[in-house]
């Protein structure tokens, strides 16, 4: 077991020549990769979400039978993972890059290890493994069977099929893959710290983010105001809370042009503002898992909603008919 | 011609979690040879020897050898009338003889009669021609598939299709050389497996098991188990005994490397030496936890700054792969080390206004409120225990330890190391100078976790671990969370084994149901004030007591009537009980005890029979009206042996006061022998009932002879 030269090395000075993909290339190759594998291109969602998976283009497309396919980007923000920047591997926010396939096809896991020799990684060379990992998300009353998946021991992408989403179990199943996309970057390019990652020829991860890591870092360990982040808390549910009540009074005709997906935004809110307050510590444990309740149960009326609606739009449209 | 051949199964999978694949393996082995049986395509009595089943990450395989290549023609005979109805006085058949044979397509001159035992019938034999193999299985074997079971299964088309663990993607399924063509999930069997996922090929046809296992082997893949495990095992001493170092002895983790991958090789890497500093508990939970990678240590035990991890390789030449597990090893140390020192910004018991937020459940209150109360119960066991050599101090000691023993549970090196619970607060209590017990005392609180796991190191520790599970106990039986089943969410049975195990293995002299009653105490006592009543103390001791039937049982092995026997003269003590039960199974067989646990048998049964006559209201024995030579003799016998036996048993000198008991067969034989109890003369009868019952309640306060079974286990 010869000694390794790790502190040697960091002594030297930094290759000049980039290895691996640019932040912003490895983003735009797997997007190619997939839109030319029949995905839409999307956009990220524009409200602070925690995850891709909040996202409507998931949270709402995975419902009913239609068939989909998307990508897309989704910076995710989780106030409690901040270190003003500090850390070589933990961020306020991060970003993912988020595909879904709607049927799951037979060839899946394939597909999504083409896609990471699109990227430049050598499977013969690499210790790429699935290991079980069934993932959860109790705000979004969602869950699924998968795997992480680990690079050489790193988790790069968590790989799911779901089985459940806003309380309703999918038929079809959709598979869901998310990429970890910063520590992706960071192993090609062989960095050990996520802000020395070369986001474009130019630029560094450092000087394009570090500036919102430090800041929203601060807000929500620092400056956050528990009451007032309470109280919007409270306006966002209660809105999204009257928008679902009405909805539930609707007269047929109605319901097409209902703000079923306002009330989505609002609940998506209110995930953000619990996680800012979270970040604070100002939810004892005891009133956590309260509040995660009051989400799930709009998140799970907005799932109702959304199935109701789109299967009256389509009855209406004669789709399937 | 050839009547039997191989079968070879496997079902081709995406990865199956490493945890569940040799459970699996082993009941797609029973499910095969039920089918095999049940289709008459192996024997009963051969079928344990012709299958074999095994697994990897991406196939479940079974192996049967032997298996008739068609089912064995068989003859029925079906029973239909009685050969009365059936023939009329001339011996002709009947219409119901008649019809009978038209229903079985037989002439009515081939039916045979048959005897039974209920009488001569007439019957018709009808052979059935086997089916060949290829078609049975073809319905068999997707059943089997289905029927493997698992703790969470999924769909992974629509909600309709099968459920299974992880999508099937190909089936291979081969009988002496064919396809057994079926289809499950919506994929076709064929003859067909994969190699390893990126150095194999796919799509190999394979005609044979051995064939099959060849091919495998080429194409980067072991599908046996062993042969993983001892190729790990084998390049883990290769790497590191040339070093003079070796791996941290896990086997569970050795299992599971042994089930992650398909070509398994082991390399190694380092880690920094300065992260040698923290503690070796925090840096083998972030090697095998997360990363999987086996410690490796010194001769003296002491870690080194390497690592081995286990890849699904054959060789990592460039040491690309070691460079990658380096960094993410780098990377989770950095973390440990970021909530080591964070965690420590203020002292342990710091924490404990927050354990204040934390619910322990709904309607017991916090943590906090349960650290109160373990702390009472702490103080009032170290009470129990000051002839024990517990000092005062350690009565403080104790207090203190369990004051501090949850406080780890709000930090941030637990919440992301959950397993770490305890150990952590035990090495926060050292690191800040909290006396060397008392660290170790909470270290070790939530041990045993199970019945061959090891007890708190040192006897404070065995205090706050007896006084935080009997908490839990009696707290949720107190508001009706009571195990059923398999649904047992607070791990009360766990913690009804540790304190019986602690109590017993500790030699620990104290009551259970005083212990409850204190517990029930504090629950009263302190917030949220919970009242529990004497039943519900009842039910909680019942449920101790029941657990510790079960520590004599699986972990001392005593027998059953052996631990009937004595907890039927009690068991608040259960180390008092414990001696008994020795006491008792060492003398059980011997020739003057055997026949007098019989004695005591009947003198019950007799005892038992006159419970409804008026015969039991006598207490005392009256001597003057002891008329016969043997019941005046055993009465003496009785009166000289009870003073002996009585200070032996002070003494809980068990043995001897069994010893002692023995004597007094030849006295009982004679009485049993010589008298008759049921006699007419209704005093004479209430006397010797009397004296019988006296016996008996005399002499079975070590342990009630009549549970004991008569005969000596071969």
């Amino acid at each position: 077991m010869p000694r390794t030269q790790s502190h040697k090395q960091k002594e030297k000075p930094k290759p000049q020549k980039l290895k691996g993909l640019t932040f912003q290339d490895l983003l735009l190759k797997l997007e190619q990769y997939w839109t030319s594998r029949d995905c839409v291109l999307q956009q990220p969602y524009d409200i602070e979400v925690g995850a891709g998976t909040m996202h409507p283009e998931t949270f709402l497309r995975v419902l009913g039978r239609e068939p989909y396919r998307v990508v897309y980007a989704q910076p995710s923000r989780r106030p409690a993972d901040g270190r003003y920047g500090e850390n070589p591997n933990r961020l306020y926010k991060h970003t993912q890059l988020q595909v879904i396939l709607k049927p799951s096809p037979a060839n899946i896991q394939d597909l999504y290890l083409n896609s990471l020799s699109a990227v430049g990684i050598n499977l013969k060379e690499h210790d790429v493994r699935f290991e079980e990992d069934n993932w959860e998300s109790p705000t979004l009353g969602a869950w699924g069977i998968g795997w992480q998946v680990l690079l050489d021991g790193l988790e790069i992408t968590q790989f799911t099929y779901f089985q459940q989403c806003g309380g309703v179990d999918l038929d079809p199943v959709s598979v869901e893959l998310t990429y970890g996309l910063d520590r992706i970057a960071a192993y090609l390019q062989g960095v050990d710290n996520v802000f020395d990652v070369m986001w474009s020829k130019t630029m560094t991860y450092r000087q394009v983010r570090s500036a919102e890591e430090q800041q929203f870092s601060a807000y929500s360990f620092d400056y956050a105001d528990a009451a007032s982040t309470r109280k919007q808390f409270d306006l966002n549910e209660a809105e999204s809370a009257r928008l679902l009540s009405e909805y539930g009074k609707l007269k047929s005709g109605a319901i097409g042009r209902f703000p079923v997906l306002q009330a989505y935004d609002l609940c998506l809110k209110c995930s953000h503002l619990f996680n800012i307050l979270d970040a604070r510590g100002a939810i004892s444990v005891t009133e956590r898992a309260g509040m995660i309740g009051r989400v799930r149960k709009l998140a799970t009326q907005v799932a109702q909603a959304w199935l109701a609606q789109r299967e009256m739009v389509q009855a209406a449209a004669g789709v399937g008919a | 011609m050839k009547t039997t051949g191989e079968l070879l199964l496997e079902i081709g999978c995406e990865e199956i979690p490493a945890g569940m694949i040799a459970r699996a393996t082993a009941e797609l082995k029973e499910l095969l040879s039920k089918h095999l049986v049940t289709s008459r395509l192996v024997d009963e009595p051969t079928v344990d020897d012709s299958i074999e089943a095994f697994g990897a990450p991406r196939r479940l395989v079974a192996i049967a050898k032997n298996v008739r290549l068609r089912q064995e023609d068989m003859t029925r005979e079906i029973v239909g009338p009685p050969k009365a109805v059936a023939c009329d006085s001339q011996g002709k058949p009947t219409r119901a003889a008649l019809s009978f044979s038209e229903k079985q397509s037989i002439p009515v001159e081939k039916l045979l009669v048959i005897s039974t035992p209920k009488g001569e019938y007439l019957a018709a034999r009808q052979s059935i021609a086997g089916e060949a193999a290829r078609e049975v299985l073809a319905r068999a074997l997707p059943e089997c598939i289905r029927e493997i079971s698992w703790p969470r299964s999924m769909y992974w088309t629509t909600a309709d299709s099968p459920r299974f663990i992880r999508p099937i993607r190909w089936i291979a399924a081969v009988l002496d050389g064919a396809t057994i063509p079926f289809s499950f999930a919506d994929v076709h069997s064929g003859n067909r497996t994969d190699g390893h996922r990126f150095l194999g090929k796919s799509g190999i046809p394979v005609t044979s098991s051995r064939d099959y296992e060849l091919k495998l082997k080429k194409n980067f893949v072991l599908c046996r188990p062993d042969e993983r495990r001892k190729k790990i095992e084998e390049e883990i001493r290769s790497l590191t005994s040339r070093r003079s170092l070796r791996a941290h002895d896990d086997p569970e983790l050795l299992n599971l490397v042994t089930y992650l991958n398909e070509y398994p090789t082991v390399i190694s890497g380092d880690f920094d030496p300065a992260y040698l500093q923290l503690p070796d508990e925090i840096l083998i939970t972030v090697m095998r936890g997360h990363q999987k990678y086996f410690a490796v240590e010194k001769r003296s035990g002491e870690l080194a700054p390497h690592f081995l991890a286990v890849i699904n390789l054959p060789h990592d030449s460039k040491g690309l792969v070691r460079a990658g597990h380096e960094r993410v090893l780098r990377a989770r140390f950095a973390d440990a080390r970021f909530f080591w020192d964070s965690d420590q910004k203020c002292k342990l018991e710091a924490y404990l206004p927050k354990l204040a937020t934390v619910t322990y459940e709904r309607r017991l209150g916090s943590y906090g409120d349960k650290v109160e109360r373990a702390r009472t119960l702490a103080r009032w066991l170290a009470e129990q225990w000051f002839n024990r050599g517990m000092t005062q101090a350690d009565v403080a000691g104790s207090d203190r330890a369990a004051e501090l023993a949850k406080c780890d549970l709000v930090t941030e090196m637990v919440r992301e190391f959950p397993e770490l619970q305890g150990v952590v607060g035990g090495l926060y209590a050292r690191a800040q100078g909290e006396p060397e017990s008392i660290a170790w005392a909470v270290y070790d609180h939530y041990k045993p976790l199970g019945l061959d796991e090891p007890l708190p190191r040192n006897l404070i520790g065995c205090t706050v671990a007896l006084a935080d599970k009997l908490d839990s106990l009696v707290a949720c039986f107190g508001v009706g969370i009571v195990p059923t089943g398999s649904s047992d969410p607070f791990a009360l049975r766990r913690a009804a084994t540790g304190i019986v195990k602690i109590i017993l293995e500790r030699r620990l002299p104290v009551s259970l149901s005083a212990m409850i009653s204190a517990a029930a105490k504090a629950l009263q006592e302190h917030a949220p004030r919970i009242d529990v009543s004497s039943q519900i103390e009842q039910q909680t001791l019942e449920f101790v007591l029941d657990r510790a039937r079960f520590y004599f049982r699986e972990k001392a092995g005593f027998s059953y009537d052996e631990i009937n026997a004595v907890f039927a003269a009690g068991a608040d003590d259960l180390c008092d009980a414990a001696d008994r039960i020795a006491a008792v199974k060492a003398i059980r067989y011997s020739k003057d005890f055997a026949p007098l646990a019989a004695s005591f048998k009947r003198i019950r049964n007799i005892l038992e029979k006159s419970a409804g006559k008026d015969d039991k209201g006598q207490v005392a024995v009256r001597p003057d009206l002891l008329k016969e030579k043997a019941e005046v003799d055993l009465q003496a016998a009785a009166q000289k042996i009870r003073e002996e036996v009585a200070v032996r048993k002070k003494d809980r000198n068990y043995k001897s006061a069994l010893e002692g008991i023995s004597k007094l067969r030849p006295s009982v034989d004679k009485f049993f022998d010589g008298v008759l109890v049921m006699v007419e003369d209704r005093d004479v009868r209430k006397n010797r009932i009397a004296l019988l019952a006296s016996l008996l309640k005399e002499f079975s306060t070590i342990a009630d002879f009549s549970e004991l079974g008569a005969d000596e286990p071969k």
